[in-house]
């Protein structure tokens, strides 16, 4: 008895630990791929958003909290800085839209010293095939392109704004319009710190 | 049996879609488009033949009382190895599958092969069942994918078949699209087999 016992542990020990090793093996082989895909992702968008520069925005970041999550955590937003010989051309930061129509939208949004979007991209989303996810078409996004506070009215067509919603679906635009909004405000009430402070060009 | 025979049998007569019915959660899942169902099915059929192999290698060691938890452990070892190399090379795929490659693991299909042919079987069979099988999976998520990316997004593998004057029947590529080609494609080769 103690004997059957002892070889279902034994044997159960030995494959669990022959897995362990087998994946920490291919885990070290893929850290490094990985990193860099992600890399390559971030830098993908920020070129999606940014006007063109020639540094690395992914290093030269700032970051700033914006209020506290549910369980009373800061909300940290990271800064990416986009320069042309030196000069900051503009600054890409994610929102967080948290009302889509199926959970959160994240949206990358550039933003010029003059406080204009310049682009902004969808990062990631749920929204419905063929309805919600047409903010992720260019016909969307380039409505938000040379936007500011002062230029536009932040509110969908059908809410008396000046973004158009597509048929079948108001409340992924309406979302991303109010998200896009706040990220813009946040900019505007802290743009002293977000462009003077630190980091290398 | 002969080789060829464990190997035809996966994709055709004993096809774990469409005769077994197994392996619906993944099926239903990924097929909104031809290569979605593709990859889905390249990434199964990797990790049923590795498994099929180590569980008939070991088919002798392992003591038929924690031979489930055993089996587990050994499918689970191979799809996270399949999910860190998609993220390290195919990170488009990787991302458009999402949460259904760890998902893998509950893939009763590749279960039901270690449970039912490898653990009984030696090295070889095994490996070619597993080939067959994964196979077999591979063609029913493909053909599922494209008959709802065809009609869901008038496209086959991203490229656009009709002009721009389709309207896409939007239904498709929702999840009760799945259901409803499924059903009908079942239908079809019921009829088909019925004929034959």
């Amino acid at each position: 008895m103690l004997k059957d016992m002892s070889r279902l542990l034994i044997t159960l020990t030995l494959i669990a630990a022959t897995a362990g090793l087998l994946l920490s093996l291919v885990e070290s082989a893929t850290r490094e791929p990985i990193k860099e895909q992600r890399r390559l992702q971030m830098l993908k968008a920020l070129s999606a958003v940014l006007p063109e520069f020639d540094n690395t925005p992914d290093t030269d970041t700032i970051t700033l909290q914006n209020g506290v999550n549910k369980k009373g955590e800061p909300i940290d937003v990271i800064f990416y800085r986009g320069r042309k010989a030196g000069e900051l051309v503009g600054t890409a930061f994610k929102v967080v839209a948290p009302d889509g129509y199926t959970g959160n939208i994240e949206v990358m949004i550039g933003v010029r010293p003059d406080e204009m979007v310049n682009a902004i991209e969808i990062l990631t989303h749920a929204e419905t095939p063929g309805l919600g996810d047409k903010i992720t078409f260019s016909s969307f996004k380039d409505l938000f392109k040379n936007k500011g506070l002062e230029n536009a009215d932040w509110r969908v067509k059908k809410d008396g704004g000046e973004f158009d919603q597509f048929s079948g679906a108001t409340i992924s635009p309406r979302a991303v319009v109010g998200a896009v909004k706040k990220g813009l405000e946040f900019f505007r009430d802290n743009k002293a710190k977000i462009l003077a402070e630190g980091g290398q060009s | 049996m002969s080789l060829v025979k464990t190997f035809t049998k996966g994709i055709w007569k004993e096809n774990a879609v469409f005769k077994l019915l197994l392996g619906m959660c993944p099926l239903l899942a990924v097929t909104t488009s031809a290569e979605n169902g593709l990859g889905m099915g390249a990434a199964s059929t990797f990790v049923l033949v590795c498994s099929n192999i180590v569980v008939a290698i070991l088919r002798k060691l392992i003591p038929s009382k924690v031979r489930i938890p055993a089996f587990i452990i050994i499918i689970a070892t191979f799809v996270t190895i399949v999910q860190l190399c998609m993220e390290a090379w195919v990170y488009g795929l990787y991302q458009s599958l999402g949460i259904f490659i760890p998902l893998i693991v509950v893939n009763c299909l590749i279960l039901g092969r270690a449970e039912a042919f490898a653990s009984k079987r030696p090295v070889l069979d095994s490996a070619v069942d597993g080939l067959g099988m994964g196979l077999g999976f591979t063609l029913a998520l493909f053909i599922l994918g494209a008959v709802r990316e065809i009609f869901g997004s008038g496209a086959l593998l991203g490229f656009t078949l009709f002009g721009a004057g389709y309207q896409p029947m939007l239904l498709m590529i929702l999840p009760p699209g799945a259901f409803i080609s499924l059903g009908l494609l079942l239908a079809l080769m019921n009829k088909f087999e019925a004929s034959k």
